[in-house]
């Protein structure tokens, strides 16, 4: 293993410390637990939003704390969903007693984590709602199974969600306009390295010189079968048939397109999958709104990228289009 | 059987145990998960053995609860609420208990079975933790009603324990980060289910020393 580290494990701490170092004017630390939060919170009278995860997804989820996105991330050990206490602490610290939403990735044990700390909130009288974002196509939505995993597409919740906080809806409408979010928003993504754990020293699976991993999440747990490498087009085209045939989109409909890099993929790739996935669009007459191209939710230094469409509407499009202040994203 | 310095005396082996497991743990949980499961645990019993001094002297409710929120507050995870949940339902059983006899035991058993079925969502065949446990205390409880002690008890417990991990190995994950693999989980055992395995086994280790 060959890291820029001190101590395996130290690695989050180390790293909220710096993080809140480096963004003095946007964040601030929960003392004593993993958690960053706005340096104005709690906003008094608006919807906290809290999200976070295992850490590892940088910049997810507190290089999204800001103005017209999150109040609150959590950081758990990397790939590994932070405990009840921790996210109650974020719940309190950005409670301005409107309520306080919490954005969970559907994963068994953050769903269970979050969930043990609603009660932990709820039994402190504390308001509290969570929406699960099922983004990635790859995994089979049936009963037999935990359901579809939350990835990239995450982001776009934060998003979207934050500008309707920051406009002053109350609970349950922000919920509804995530809600709205999650069920018009498809991801899938693909790799081409495994990432290694800091703690556990080791690559997170194998995969040979000449093979592609598709449909993986983002925690190093691998996809659904392994094929041999094709070229970005072909790879873009693979991914996004697989999307749009998971949802519907009519002739005229905008969408809001995402290209995210897993952490060791370089932005000049990410641009040839940007590209085709526009011109794919096109032919098929389907209008881009708006396209966000970069690592917005990555997986260490995994080499590799997903796709994520998001159907849109007059509402979600002024909410996409809303101000946004944030260490990682900036939209003014 | 066991008074308050023998079960201190089990908590502390389960820990020593899971935390000798650490690299095979995770071994495991990186072939079908994400390859944290022996770091996590190993963290969160670490952080029970340095309360253990404090439980001492404690009714075997309290010393039950203090692992629960011990796990829960340092695992993370979904072994963290997993096994937080089910120690919190197995201390219901004998809150305030200086003893315990073989119906305490089997209480414990059937809360923290309790308590994995209704945070996990899961029933017995889904590839986790209840493939081991649900088979082990099956087998407490045929030992206990053939009225055999606690040793012969465990010692049934814990190969029934051993043929639920086996058993998780011929069938696909229906539960956790391992149900994405569908058909590819077939042949890798559950790591959960494994380190359900490991403590009760660390249960009996106790139990022949002391009766030796």
């Amino acid at each position: 293993m060959k890291k820029i580290i001190n101590n395996p494990n130290e690695v989050v701490e180390e790293m909220l410390q710096g993080m809140v170092l480096g963004h003095p004017e946007y964040l601030k630390r929960v003392e004593g637990f993993e958690v960053v939060v706005r340096k104005d919170s709690p906003k008094k009278g608006k919807v906290g939003l809290v999200s976070g995860g295992g850490s590892g997804h940088e910049p997810s989820h507190g290089g999204y704390v800001g103005e017209g996105m999150l109040d609150g991330a959590v950081a758990g050990e990397v790939f590994t969903s932070p405990t009840p206490g921790q996210v109650f602490e974020a719940i309190k610290a950005v409670d301005g007693e409107a309520g306080v939403l919490l954005i969970i990735k559907n994963y068994t044990g953050d769903v269970m984590n979050f969930e043990m700390a609603k009660e932990l909130a709820e039994a402190e009288g504390i308001d509290v709602d969570f929406i699960i974002v099922d983004d990635d196509v790859a995994v089979e939505n049936s009963t037999y199974t935990v359901g579809r995993r939350g990835i990239a597409g995450t982001v776009f919740v934060h998003k979207i969600t934050g500008a309707a906080a920051e406009k002053g809806l109350e609970l349950a409408e922000v919920k509804r306009v995530g809600e709205k979010v999650i069920k018009n928003l498809r991801s899938m993504g693909m790799s081409l390295t495994p990432c290694i754990v800091p703690a556990a020293g080791k690559p997170s699976f194998e995969i040979g010189e000449d093979e592609m991993e598709m449909g993986l999440g983002i925690h190093g747990e691998p996809g659904t079968h392994k094929e041999t490498i094709k070229s970005a087009d072909e790879i873009t085209d693979h991914m996004l048939e697989r999307i749009l045939k998971d949802m519907e989109v009519k002739g005229d409909e905008e969408v809001a397109v995402m290209i995210n890099g897993l952490g060791g993929t370089p932005l000049m790739e990410l641009y040839i999958i940007n590209r085709e996935v526009h011109k794919k669009l096109e032919e098929i007459s389907i209008p881009v709104y708006k396209t966000w191209v970069g690592n917005f939710m990555t997986s260490l230094e995994m080499a590799g990228a997903s796709i994520s469409i998001l159907k849109l509407d007059e509402e979600l499009k002024e909410l996409l289009d809303a101000k946004a202040d944030t260490p990682a994203f900036r939209q003014l | 059987m066991a008074n308050t310095d023998l079960f201190i005396n089990i908590i502390e082996n389960m820990a020593k145990a899971v935390i000798e497991n650490k690299e095979y743990l995770t071994d495991l949980d990186r072939a079908i998960g994400d390859g944290d499961h022996g770091i996590n645990m190993s963290k969160g019993f670490q952080a029970v053995l340095s309360k253990l001094d404090d439980m001492r002297d404690k009714d075997l409710g309290t010393i039950l609860k203090n692992v629960a929120m011990t796990l829960i507050s340092t695992v993370g995870g979904a072994s963290g609420p997993l096994y937080g949940t089910a120690f919190l339902r197995a201390a219901t059983a004998v809150d305030g208990k200086m003893d315990i006899d073989k119906t305490d035991i089997l209480n414990i058993f059937e809360k923290a079975i309790e308590g994995v079925q209704t945070r996990g969502k899961a029933q017995v065949g889904e590839k986790t933790i209840l493939d081991s446990l649900v088979p082990a205390y099956e087998a407490l409880k045929k030992s206990y009603e053939k009225e055999e002690g606690n040793l012969e008890a465990f010692r049934a417990a814990e190969e029934a324990a051993l043929k639920g991990v086996e058993y998780t190995k011929t069938i696909v994950a229906k539960k956790g980060r391992a149900s994405y693999l569908g058909e590819r989980s077939i042949g890798h055992q559950d790591p959960g289910a494994t380190s359900t395995y490991i403590m009760i086994k660390s249960i009996k280790n106790i139990l022949e020393e002391n009766h030796k």
